[in-house]
C-alpha cells in the first residue's frame, strides 16, 4: 500500500501535472461511462470539454456563469485561509440581493446614477450582516460556524420566499411570486461590442471579477492584513505569540466574505434577472465553496477553477442540445470530476510514499 | 512537454471550432423540409406530472411529423440566467419554433425573443408577449369543475382535502371551479386547502394527505405533481384525482379520474403553422395568460377513465363534461358569493377570464383564507 | 390526533436515521455533507432490490449497502486521499444526484408494496400508545435500537471511546496506537448505512415510488439535527419529533386555517437549531468544546 508524506513546499511541477493527472483520471472514467451508456464517448468528450468555447459568444457566456463563483470563491479564500469555515455564503448572497432589491424597489427614485452603486453597497452590507450572526457568536461564544452559517442559509431561503410572495410581489403578476421590474438604473447592462453587438449575457458586472482578482491577490500577499489571515489559519499557536486578535480577524473574514456573496447576489440579480423572485441563487453559495479549494485559496487558481466548474455546467447543456445526453449522466460526471480534482490538490501538497505490502 | 501539450490543445480547439462553424452554417442555409424544435422543461421528464405532460406532447408532435422535425430537448433548467443562456443556445442553434414550458421562463424567453425576431417562442403559462413570443395554456380549471361534481357524489364526511402548490391565481381559480362544482351536487360538502409551498416534494404531499384524512377528509384533490397523495389515499382508503397525467398505476384502488394536460394538439398546430408560414401570436385579449386558453372543448385537457365509482355517478360526471364542453354549464356564473358572504357578482353575470386571473378569494365552499 | 401523531413520527424517521448515522461520523472527526447524497442512493438501492426481489425487506438491506457505497467513496476520498471533507461532501451530493438519476431511470413509474406494520404482542393493546408505539414498522423500531445502540457504544464500550478519542484528537490517538483512517473508514460507512435506511424508508414507506431528488433536502435537516441534538444521541429522537412535528403542524394549522405565514413557521427548527447551539456552547466553552475538536480536519498518519 501507500501512504502520503507531506512535502516540505507545494511542487511547482505538481502545480502543473496535478490538475492534467486529474483530468486524466476524469476523462478515463468518462470514456468508460459515457461508452457504457451507449454514446459516443469522444463526441460527448468534445461537447462537455470544448463546445463551449466553440464561439466567442459561448465563451462569454462561461464568464457570466463564473462570475458569481469567483466573487463569492473569493470572499471565501479569506474565511477558509484562516480556518473559519463559512459554508453559509448562499445565504448570505440572498440576503445581499434582497436587501439591496427591495432598497430598489422601494425607492426607484433615487438618482440613477447612484442606485446601482448603492445597491452594490447596500449588498455587501446584508450579506455581512447576515455573516456577521456567526461571527458574533464563534467570537462571544465559541459557537462552530460552520453549523451556524449553514443554518442561517435555510432561513434567507425561507425569507425571500416570504417578502417575495407577501409583502414585495408585483400586485400585477397574477400572483405569481416575482416582485416588480427592478427600475431602469438598478440594472447592470450587456457589454456593447462596436461591430458585433452583445456577446451572449456578458455584462459589466464581469469588471468586478477583473477587480477583485488582483485586489485579493495584494490583499493577502503584500500586506499585514492579509498575512495575519494567513498565519492564524496555518500556524494560529505563531499567531497568538505575534499578538495578533484572534477574534478580530474572524470577525473580519467573516463579514468580508459575506459581503462579498452579497455583491455577487446583486450582480446575478441586477444582471440576469431584473427583478427578484423566490429563487435567486441556484446553489452559487455551495459552488463556490468547491471553486474556492480547486483554486487552491488562491485568487488566480479561483478564477481558473470558476472558469472550469462554469464549462462543465454549459458544456452539459450543449451535450443535452446536441446528443441529447440527460443531465443525470454530466451530473455524474461532474461529480467525479471534483473528486480527482480536489485529490489533484492533495498531490501537491504530498508525497506519495510506496510501502511494500506486509 | 508542456508546451507539446498545449500545441495540440489549441490545434484540437481549432479545428473544433472550424467543424462548429461548419456545423451551423450548414443549419443556416435551409433545411429542406425539415423543422427545428426546441423544447426546455424544468425537470426530467420521468413519468408523471407537468414535465411527463410536456414529454406526451413532444412524442405527439415526433409521431404525426415524423422526419419532419428535428427536436432538441433541455431538461433541468433552472427558471433563471441559465434558461435565458439554454433559449438563446437553442435559437442560435437554428431551432425555428422554441417551446419553453413553465412560468419561470417567461422574462427570459421575453429576452431571448427580443433578440432574434425570426424566431418563434412559445411560452407555456406566463402572460407576457410580443411579436414573435405567443403564450399557450390550458384551462385547468374545468378538469377541477369535474373533480368537484365527484367528490360531491363521493364523499361521506362531506370533507375535501385540497393540496395547493402555491397560492397563485391559477391554482385558485382551480380550488374555486372545484368548489363551484363541488356545490353544484352537495351543499354541505367543504374544502379544506393546504399549501404545500413547492410544486414537487413527494414526502411533504404525502404528510399534508395524510393531515386532510385525519382532519376527515375523504376525498382529496392537488394541485401539486407527484403521485405521493394518491398513494396515501390508496393506502388509507381515501380517494382522490390524479393531477396532470394518469396516474392510476400508482393507486388504483384510489384515482377516481385525472385531468391530463394534453399539450401535444397544440404544439403539432402551432408547428403546422410555421410550417405553412401561417403562424400568429392569435388574438387573445391582454390581460389574461394565453393567446391560446383551450380547455375540455379544445381537447388541450382530457378526462381519464372513470373509475373507482359506481356507474350513476359515472354517468353525472360524463354530464358534466359535456355540459362544460358545449358551454351549457358555465362554471363561473353568478351569483357568485366569497366565502365570507361577500358578493362578487350578481345572477345572470358570468366572470370573465380577466376577472378568473385577478381571483384572490375563495368562494363559497371553501375553508379559510389566502395567505400573503 | 393518532393519526397526527403518527405522521409526525413516520415523517421524522428518516431524519432520524441519517443524523445518528452522521453523529457517529462527526463523532470521530469526519464531517459527511453528502447526507443528501447517500439518502436518494438508499432511497433508489431500497426500490431497485423490492422491485428485483420482491420482498420489501430486502429494501432495507439495499439502502443500507448502497448508504454504504457513497460513504466508502466519500471515505476513500477523504480520508485516504485527504481531500478537504466539506468540499468532497458537497461533490458526493452532486455524484449521488446524477447517479440515482441514472440508476432509477428504469425505476421510474413502478411501485412497490410497503413495508409491513409490526404489531408486538400485547404492547400494541396498550390504548393510545400501543397505537403509536407498538404497532410500527421495522425500520422504526430499528432506528430506536439504533438510537440505544449508538449511546451505549459511545458511552460504555471500548472502541466508542476510541471512536471519541479519534474525532477529539486524532495525533494522541494515533500516538497511542490506533488507527485513525481504519476508524473514521467505520463510522463514515455506519453514518452512510443509517443515511441510505433512512433515504430507503421514503420509498419502502413513506411513498412507493421513485422520482429524482425525492428526499428534496431532508439529509440537509439531517445535519442541522446533529447540532441541535449537540451530539447526544437521544437528543436526536426529540430533535426529530421537533422537526417532523413543526412540518406537520404548519400543514394542520392551514388546514385548520391557523393565520401564520407558513415560511416563518418552517424557519422555526433552524433558528432553534442555532440557539441550540448557541446554549450549549456557551455553557461549554468554559471548560471544553462540545464539538469534536477534529472534527473536518483530514489527519495524515506520517506527521
Amino acid at each position: 500500500m501507500f501512504t502520503f508524506v507531506p512535502r516540505d513546499k507545494v511542487s511547482k511541477n505538481w502545480v502543473i501535472v496535478g490538475p492534467l493527472v486529474s483530468i486524466f483520471f476524469t476523462i478515463f472514467f468518462g470514456l468508460l461511462i459515457f461508452t457504457f451508456l451507449g454514446y459516443d464517448p469522444l463526441e460527448t468528450l468534445y461537447q462537455v470539454f470544448m463546445s463551449p468555447f466553440s464561439r466567442i459568444d459561448r465563451i462569454s457566456d462561461i464568464f457570466v456563469k463564473a462570475c458569481p463563483l469567483i466573487i463569492i470563491g473569493c470572499g471565501l479564500m479569506l474565511c477558509f485561509r484562516a480556518n473559519i469555515w463559512n459554508i453559509g455564503a448562499e445565504g448570505q448572497f440572498i440576503m445581499g440581493a434582497l436587501l439591496a432589491g427591495s432598497f430598489a424597489l422601494l425607492f426607484p427614485d433615487v438618482e440613477t446614477k447612484f442606485l446601482l452603486l448603492i445597491m452594490l453597497v447596500i449588498g455587501f452590507i446584508g450579506g455581512a450582516l447576515w455573516a456577521f450572526i456567526p461571527a458574533i457568536l464563534k467570537t462571544k461564544l465559541n459557537v462552530n460556524e460552520i453549523l451556524v452559517s449553514l443554518m442561517l442559509v435555510y432561513v434567507a431561503m425561507l425569507f425571500i420566499d416570504f417578502i417575495v410572495r407577501g409583502p414585495l410581489r408585483d400586485p400585477m403578476s397574477f400572483g405569481f411570486p416575482l416582485t416588480k421590474p427592478y427600475p431602469e438604473g438598478a440594472l447592470i447592462n450587456k457589454i456593447p461590442f462596436p461591430g458585433i453587438g452583445f456577446l451572449g449575457q456578458l455584462h459589466y458586472g464581469i469588471l468586478i471579477i477583473l477587480l477583485l482578482i488582483p485586489l485579493s491577490w495584494i490583499f493577502i500577499n503584500k500586506t499585514l492584513g492579509g498575512f495575519k489571515i494567513t498565519v492564524l489559519g496555518s500556524a494560529p499557536k505563531a499567531s497568538k505569540f505575534a499578538g495578533f486578535k484572534e477574534n478580530s480577524i474572524t470577525t473580519t473574514v467573516l463579514l468580508l466574505s459575506g459581503g462579498l456573496a452579497g455583491v455577487a447576489g446583486v450582480v446575478e440579480v441586477s444582471a440576469n434577472m431584473g427583478q427578484l423572485q423566490p429563487e435567486v441563487s441556484f446553489g452559487y453559495g455551495f459552488t463556490a465553496i468547491i471553486v474556492a479549494f480547486l483554486g487552491r485559496l488562491n485568487p488566480v487558481g479561483i478564477f481558473f477553477a470558476g472558469i472550469t466548474i462554469a464549462t462543465v455546467k454549459l458544456g452539459a447543456d450543449n451535450a443535452q442540445m446536441a446528443m441529447g445526453i440527460p443531465k443525470v449522466v454530466t451530473g455524474l460526471f461532474e461529480g467525479i470530476l471534483l473528486f480527482f480534482l480536489l485529490t489533484g490538490e492533495t498531490l501537491q501538497k504530498y508525497q506519495i510514499k510506496w510501502n511494500k505490502v506486509k | 512537454m508542456i508546451k507539446f501539450c498545449m500545441r495540440i490543445f489549441s490545434l484540437f480547439a481549432l479545428s473544433a471550432s472550424v467543424f462548429m462553424l461548419l456545423v451551423s452554417s450548414s443549419f443556416a442555409s435551409g433545411h429542406g423540409g425539415t423543422t427545428k424544435v426546441g423544447f426546455v422543461y424544468l425537470t426530467t421528464p420521468g413519468d408523471h406530472g407537468w414535465t411527463y405532460a410536456h414529454e406526451l406532447g413532444k412524442q405527439m408532435v415526433e409521431k404525426r411529423f415524423g422526419k419532419d422535425v428535428k427536436i432538441s430537448v433541455v431538461e433541468n433548467v433552472p427558471e433563471g440566467p441559465d434558461a435565458t443562456r439554454v433559449i438563446r443556445e437553442l435559437a442560435k442553434q437554428g431551432n425555428e419554433i422554441i417551446f419553453t414550458t413553465s412560468f419561470g421562463y417567461m422574462e427570459p424567453t421575453l429576452k431571448v425573443a427580443k433578440e432574434f425576431p425570426n424566431i418563434k417562442f412559445e411560452h407555456i403559462t406566463g402572460y407576457k408577449r410580443s411579436k414573435n413570443l405567443a403564450t399557450g395554456n390550458i384551462r385547468f380549471y374545468e378538469g377541477r369543475y369535474i373533480q368537484g361534481v365527484v367528490a360531491g357524489l363521493m364523499t361521506k364526511t362531506n370533507k375535501i382535502g385540497y393540496i395547493g402548490a402555491y397560492p397563485i391565481a391559477e391554482v385558485i381559480m382551480g380550488i374555486n371551479a372545484f368548489a363551484q362544482g363541488l356545490r353544484s351536487v352537495n351543499k354541505d360538502a367543504t374544502i379544506s386547502v393546504i399549501w404545500a409551498n413547492t410544486w414537487y416534494d413527494p414526502v411533504k404531499e404525502a404528510d399534508a394527505a395524510k393531515v386532510h384524512i385525519a382532519e376527515g377528509a375523504d376525498i382529496l384533490a392537488q394541485h401539486t405533481d407527484s403521485p405521493a397523495m394518491l398513494q396515501i389515499a390508496e393506502k388509507k382508503g381515501a380517494l382522490g384525482f390524479g393531477q396532470s397525467t394518469d396516474m392510476s398505476a400508482f393507486a388504483p384502488k384510489a384515482q377516481l379520474f385525472a385531468s391530463v394536460n394534453n399539450w401535444g394538439p397544440y404544439y403539432i398546430k402551432k408547428i403546422e403553422q410555421l410550417r405553412n408560414k401561417k403562424w400568429s401570436t392569435g388574438d387573445g385579449p391582454d390581460h389574461w395568460a394565453g393567446n391560446v386558453w383551450g380547455g375540455l372543448d379544445a381537447d388541450m385537457l382530457t378526462i381519464s377513465k372513470f373509475q373507482n365509482m359506481p356507474g350513476d355517478v359515472a354517468k353525472k360526471a360524463q354530464k358534466a363534461v359535456n355540459d362544460v364542453k358545449t358551454g351549457k354549464v358555465n362554471i363561473f356564473a353568478g351569483p357568485l358569493v366569497d366565502n365570507t358572504g361577500k358578493e362578487i357578482i350578481p345572477a345572470g353575470k358570468t366572470l370573465d377570464d380577466g376577472a378568473l386571473w385577478g381571483m384572490n378569494y375563495y368562494l363559497k365552499g371553501v375553508n379559510g383564507k389566502i395567505p400573503g | 390526533m393518532d393519526a397526527l401523531i403518527l405522521t409526525i413520527i413516520a415523517t421524522s424517521i428518516p431524519l432520524l436515521l441519517a443524523a445518528i448515522g452522521e453523529l457517529i461520523s462527526e463523532k470521530s472527526g469526519v464531517l459527511n455533507l453528502g447526507v443528501e447524497g447517500m439518502m436518494l442512493s438508499g432511497a433508489v438501492g431500497a426500490l431497485g432490490a423490492v422491485l428485483w426481489l420482491g420482498n420489501p425487506y430486502f429494501g432495507i438491506l439495499a439502502g443500507g449497502l448502497s448508504g454504504i457505497f457513497m460513504a466508502s467513496i466519500f471515505s476513500i476520498f477523504t480520508i485516504n486521499f485527504m481531500t478537504n471533507q466539506v468540499a468532497t461532501g458537497l461533490g458526493l451530493t452532486i455524484f449521488a444526484t446524477g447517479l440515482t438519476g441514472l440508476a432509477g431511470a428504469p425505476l421510474v413509474g413502478k411501485t412497490i408494496p410497503s413495508l409491513p406494520k409490526i404489531e408486538i404482542f400485547l404492547l400494541s393493546d396498550i390504548p393510545m400508545i400501543g397505537n403509536i408505539l407498538f404497532k410500527q414498522d421495522l425500520i422504526a423500531y430499528l432506528s430506536i435500537a439504533i438510537i440505544i445502540f449508538a449511546t451505549y457504544f459511545l458511552k460504555y464500550t471500548k472502541p466508542g471511546i476510541v471512536l471519541r478519542a479519534v474525532g477529539d484528537d486524532h495525533h494522541s490517538a494515533h500516538s497511542i496506537g490506533y488507527s485513525v483512517k481504519k476508524i473514521r473508514w467505520f463510522a463514515t460507512c455506519f453514518g452512510g448505512m443509517c443515511a441510505g435506511i433512512g433515504g430507503a424508508y421514503i420509498p419502502l414507506v413513506l411513498t412507493p415510488h421513485w422520482s429524482e431528488g425525492m428526499t428534496a433536502g431532508r439529509g440537509w435537516i439531517a445535519l442541522a439535527l446533529v447540532v441541535f441534538a449537540s451530539w447526544i444521541p437521544w437528543r436526536i429522537i426529540v430533535g426529530a419529533l421537533i422537526f417532523g412535528g413543526i412540518t406537520i403542524a404548519q400543514l394542520v394549522g392551514q388546514a385548520r386555517g391557523w393565520p401564520i405565514p407558513s415560511q416563518i413557521l418552517s424557519m422555526m427548527p433552524y433558528l432553534a437549531t442555532i440557539i441550540a447551539l448557541t446554549m450549549i456552547s456557551g455553557r461549554m466553552s468554559k471548560n471544553k468544546s462540545i464539538v469534536p475538536a477534529s472534527l473536518g480536519k483530514p489527519f495524515v498518519d506520517s506527521q
